[in-house]
């Protein structure tokens, strides 16, 4: 009979387990409360139904468990009973699918009044784009995405000149406005998803899917992929800040359009030689970098890269950590750069600097290490070239003390510990993959022999698993 | 009139089934390895499926590490975990469930219950075993690869399967693909052969209302797998084409140029699940039949509600085909298909929740024996409730949207066609092993395994769904610093992990029961459950090749005949004459009240 005690505890196990668990639906934060009742009434029916069904069967066991002297009693159909329960559970079920279709026919339309944002997936992050004040958007397309264009936007198209371009995975949306949130990925399949929403979908590459609710409580949501993408996949988060429609206003009124985007011409070199001057001190006068000073080599670094630098330095989201005095040190310096025009200028100098490779300082089993960096190679590249598409800064051709100490800074969360730092949120959790003390060294040394020419076919396959 | 056996159809005239030449081989060769028995093709197909199922279950053991213990292991990098997913998944799906199932169950019992000599054809039979043994270790094969197995999850969605950012893009997924496609033509060859044996090779007076549950319920299975795979087969194929061949049925226009456009990958889901529901149901199926068995032979009662229970089998299987796209409520879809598929899926719990009242109402005045097999029913039942109720959250469109994609999912599937189709398994061996070695497998070892693996299995997926309500998303190498998972969630997979090693370690237990019972086990004799259907009449056991000595058995009633009023033993099996009394009362469908 252990089996009708372990049933039982089981049976009450479970129920008790749904109320005194830690884990229920994440505090809800916008219009689906709907979506809870009808899991609501899912929990109230199916508990019924699962705590009848096993007080039954225990009950069976015990009253008729095995005795010598008796005999099943012989009765193979009851019509009467199987009809009664096949009511009984078409009614069930219909109280759980009429509130179920009913919501869904809310989920379906989409309220005339609700704004437009676009949110762009691509392996693996977020970018958005709001329509501008035509409302609508203009046209785009994959074969257009460029380092100069990543969200492929047709320069042809009026309709795009005023799109205000997000490029960021962090977007603020008012609150209490409700919003049809159109998707649309660049590359393989996603899933936008914020828990406290309840309402998510995916982004399919080919076409543009929708949903649509209403944020009703102010504050930061995470937004996670729900649709598996490939190995960064756990590592692909956004922000969605609900706020007042006042700070919602200020914060797009600061995104640029694609008319401003446009416009940049890429910066002045001899403008920014002037600007270079106050950095020389550090980062040397060719951009080589300098151990004794900390800082790192700038030269060959991608401009779109050092520009995010200096902006994620000039607000803070990088060089706060207490415990980042490098990084503190950089912060007045960003600060003396006034606007992006200035930023481009000083980016387009140190973009004559020579790349000149610099001298290995470290030793590591460069082998391992290469195992190591296939995960790298997702993002910065093969041969470590960086990619704007996945926001992957060059890592080729930088000092190999620097790479250490940044892996380390990620490690620990000094580097990419800021709220809103969701690009530096991401190499927190990559560095974490490096589990232990010599896997940063390794991988740092097989890093110091990029860019390296593909020899052999084997070569190309094995890189191509993480290209 | 109380004497009689239960039997609607008895006015039936039996069928006439000729004697069919079988080969019989001398050598140990032709007997053991290139045997055309559906008895050794059945042990074949088990032990082939086991071997790969441990690979399987090694897997699960290292993305548990990973997850109980995040950043500890050097071993597991983002790919190799998404590497273990994909190919437990596949490998649990179909080379373990469905193989088991269909080519092991469906192979030892389809023609013993039906009182056949063998399958109708024996050699495309025995073809049938060796492209499966094929497709495994070409599936196998790409642990060895360059770049590893694929990383694209069991579900293979493309663009990502076959795109950068993905493992085994370069040859692992290829691997996987080649092994679907070896192994779909195998299953066809099995599965035409277990409907034709079916349909055309029961033995006199064996009507089809009169089949034991086990094989309705693996004839239907087969029935959706030979509807089903095909769909999965195009796929396959068209996405090989498109990896290799440059094609763009699956591949829109991407941002890492590739030369791809206009694809549709919406329409491989479809495809995919349009084979993976029923997939489901290929696996259920034959657990539902088996467990109808089980419960009626250890309860000493007949199975209630037996046309029912054939009418429930039959009506889940045709609304198998039309469920599909609730797989797919987020997809990106039109939405407003979720009306359509959330109505069909729901309306497929109403058979299915009549089959669990049988089940349960057949132990309901019975007089249950806790055998080993027995326990193993029971925590079955207790498994399949669960998760066939939680089956109605994710089967609810509203309800599935926040639940998508998250641990409730992994908790429900795992429950319903994962834990529930396995204890059937592990309770159908204890109950045939008898039969197939002529001993008895070790009854403390069985209940040792049986206690651990459904408490402990309970323990693994029951929290789960917890973990998903709170939106912990699946498929996640790392939670990392996510503002609402609770801490707490670290606790409960650290629990889960060790649950989970609990278990593994369990099997050993059975592994080993299965290798000490074949020699040292008690005997078992003919018939040690006092069975009623026709495997258990044997002249020889384990039954001999032809399984039916000189003469093929007789039918004369349905074969649950336990405990009927006023004859001497509580069971009387399917071959015995009614007697004199019994007779008189033939045709009347004496025994309904």
């Amino acid at each position: 009979m252990a089996i009708v005690v372990v049933l039982l505890a089981l049976l009450i196990g479970s129920i008790l387990f749904y109320f005194l668990s830690p884990w229920h639906l994440t505090p809800l934060a916008s219009n689906w409360g709907s979506i809870d009742g009808t899991i609501q009434i899912t929990w109230i029916v199916t508990g019924l139904v699962f705590a009848a069904v096993n007080l039954f069967l225990v009950y069976a066991i015990i009253r008729y468990r095995y005795r010598r002297d008796r005999r099943a009693s012989y009765q193979p159909e009851d019509k009467k009973l199987e009809y009664w329960l096949t009511g009984l559970t078409a009614v069930g079920i219909s109280a759980l699918l009429a509130p179920g279709l009913f919501v869904w026919g809310r989920f379906v339309n989409v309220p005339a009044d609700a704004h437009i944002v676009e949110a762009v997936g691509q392996q693996w992050n977020w970018r958005f784009r709001f329509p501008g004040e035509d409302g609508a958007f203009g046209r785009v397309s994959t074969a257009l995405v460029s380092a100069d264009n990543p969200f492929g936007m047709d320069p042809d198209d009026p309709l795009g000149r005023d799109d205000v371009l997000v490029d960021a995975p962090k977007v603020v949306l008012p609150v209490d406005q409700p919003v049809r949130v159109m998707l649309r990925s660049q590359d393989v399949i996603h899933n936008f998803q914020v828990a406290q929403f309840r309402a998510k979908m995916d982004l399919v590459p080919g076409q543009v899917s929708y949903f649509w609710f209403t944020p009703t409580r102010k504050g930061d949501f995470e937004i996670l992929c729900a649709e598996l993408c490939g190995v960064g996949h756990f590592a692909m988060r956004g922000k969605v800040e609900v706020a007042e429609p006042d700070r919602f206003e200020d914060w797009l009124s600061e995104k640029p359009t694609y008319r401003d985007v446009r416009s940049r011409d890429g910066g002045d070199p001899a403008a920014g030689e002037a600007r270079y001057a106050p950095c020389a001190g550090c980062h040397g006068p060719k951009g080589q970098g300098m151990r004794e000073t900390g800082a790192p080599k700038l030269a060959g670094q991608s401009p779109w890269y050092l520009i995010r630098q200096l902006q994620h330095f000039k607000s803070g989201l990088r060089g706060t950590h207490e415990a980042d005095t490098r990084g503190q040190q950089m912060r007045p310096f960003a600060r003396t750069l006034p606007d992006y025009e200035a930023m481009a200028d000083v980016v387009a100098y140190i973009g004559t600097f020579p790349d000149k490779a610099p001298a290995r300082t470290l030793s590591g089993d460069s082998d391992r290490g290469e195992r190591l960096y296939d995960t790298c190679a997702a993002c910065h590249g093969a041969q470590g070239q960086g990619d704007h598409q996945s926001n992957a800064p060059r890592l080729a051709g930088l000092s190999d003390w620097y790479l250490k100490r940044q892996l380390e800074k990620f490690q620990a969360g000094i580097r990419g510990g800021h709220p809103d730092d969701m690009y530096g949120w991401q190499m927190v959790e990559m560095a974490k993959v490096l589990v232990d003390e010599s896997g940063i060294r390794d991988v740092v040394s097989h890093i110091t022999t990029l860019p390296r020419k593909q020899t052999t076919v084997a070569d190309a396959s094995d890189a191509g698993r993480s290209e | 009139m109380a004497n009689s056996g239960y039997d609607a159809v008895s006015h039936a005239p039996p069928a006439e089934v000729g004697e069919m030449e079988l080969v019989h081989p001398k050598t140990f060769v032709g007997k053991y390895i290139w045997s055309q028995d559906a008895k050794v093709i059945a042990v074949q197909y088990g032990i082939t499926a086991t071997a790969i199922g441990l690979v399987a279950l090694v897997l699960s053991l290292l993305m548990r590490l990973q997850l109980g213990f995040p950043n500890t292991f050097s071993i597991i990098d983002p790919a190799s975990y998404l590497q273990y997913v994909s190919m437990h998944g596949m490998i649990m799906v179909v080379y373990l469930l469905t193989a088991l199932l269909l080519g092991a169950f469906g192979n030892y019992l389809i023609p013993l219950m039906c009182g056949a000599r063998d399958m109708v054809f024996p050699y495309v039979n025995m073809l049938s075993y060796w492209v499966y043994l094929l497709a495994v270790l070409v599936l196998a094969s790409g642990f060895f690869v360059p770049g590893g197995p694929t990383g694209a999850g069991w579900t293979l969605y493309p663009p990502q399967a076959v795109s950068p950012g993905t493992p085994g893009i370069n040859w692992g997924i290829i691997t996987m693909l080649v092994s679907l496609v070896i192994f779909i033509i195998g299953f066809t060859m099995g599965g035409l052969n277990y409907v034709v044996t079916v349909l055309q090779a029961r033995t006199r007076g064996m009507t089809l209302m009169r089949l034991p549950l086990t094989v309705w319920g693996i004839f239907m299975a087969t029935v959706l797998a030979l509807l089903a795979f095909p769909a999965l087969l195009v796929a396959c194929l068209m996405m090989l084409m498109d990896r290799l061949l440059g094609t763009s049925f699956f591949m829109p226009a991407m941002a890492a140029a590739q030369g791809h456009d206009g694809g549709s990958p919406l329409l491989f889901q479809h495809l995919f699940w349009f084979f993976g529901h029923p997939e489901v149901y290929i696996v259920a199926l034959p657990a539902f039949g088996i467990v109808s068995d089980l419960v009626a032979t250890h309860a000493r009662r007949h199975i209630f509600g037996y046309r029912m229970m054939v009418w429930a089998i039959i009506a889940i299987g045709g609304l198998s085909f039309v469920v599909w796209a609730h797989h797919m409520y987020v997809s990106g879809m039109n939405p407003s298909f979720g009306f359509l598929f959330a109505t069909t899926t729901l309306i497929i719990a109403v058979p299915t929740a009549l089959k669990v009242y049988n089940w349960v109402l057949t132990l309901w005045r019975g007089n249950i024996r806790l055998n080993v097999p027995m326990l193993f029913a029971i925590g079955f039942l207790f498994t399949f409730v669960n998760g066939g109720l939680s089956g109605l959250f994710l089967g609810n469109v509203t309800v599935d949207v926040p639940l998508s994609d998250t641990y409730f999912v992994v908790g429900h599937f795992h429950m319903v066609m994962a834990v529930a189709p396995i204890l059937v398994i592990f309770g159908a061996i204890y109950h045939w092993y008898p039969k197939i070695t002529g001993r008895m497998l070790d009854n403390r070892l069985g209940h040792f395994h049986f206690w651990v693996t459904f408490i402990g299995t309970y323990a693994i997926y029951y929290p789960m769904h917890y973990l998903g309500l709170e939106g912990v998303p699946r498929r996640y190498y790392a939670y990392g610093d996510t503002a609402f998972i609770s801490d707490s969630v670290q606790a409960a997979n650290v629990g889960i992990t060790i649950a989970a090693f609990v278990v593994a370690a369990a099997q050993a237990a059975f592994i080993f029961n299965l290798a000490w019972s074949y020699f040292h086990g008690r005997e078992a004799g003919p018939n040690p459950w006092e069975a009623t259907t026709l495997e258990w009449q044997t002249p020889h056991t384990p039954p001999r090749h032809g399984n039916w000595g000189d003469e093929l058995p007789v039918v004369y009633r349905w074969p649950y005949d336990y405990g009927v009023p006023g004859a001497e033993a509580d069971f009387i099996p399917q071959n015995v004459p009614p007697a004199p009394a019994e007779s008189s009362a033939g045709g009347t469908g004496g025994g309904r009240t």
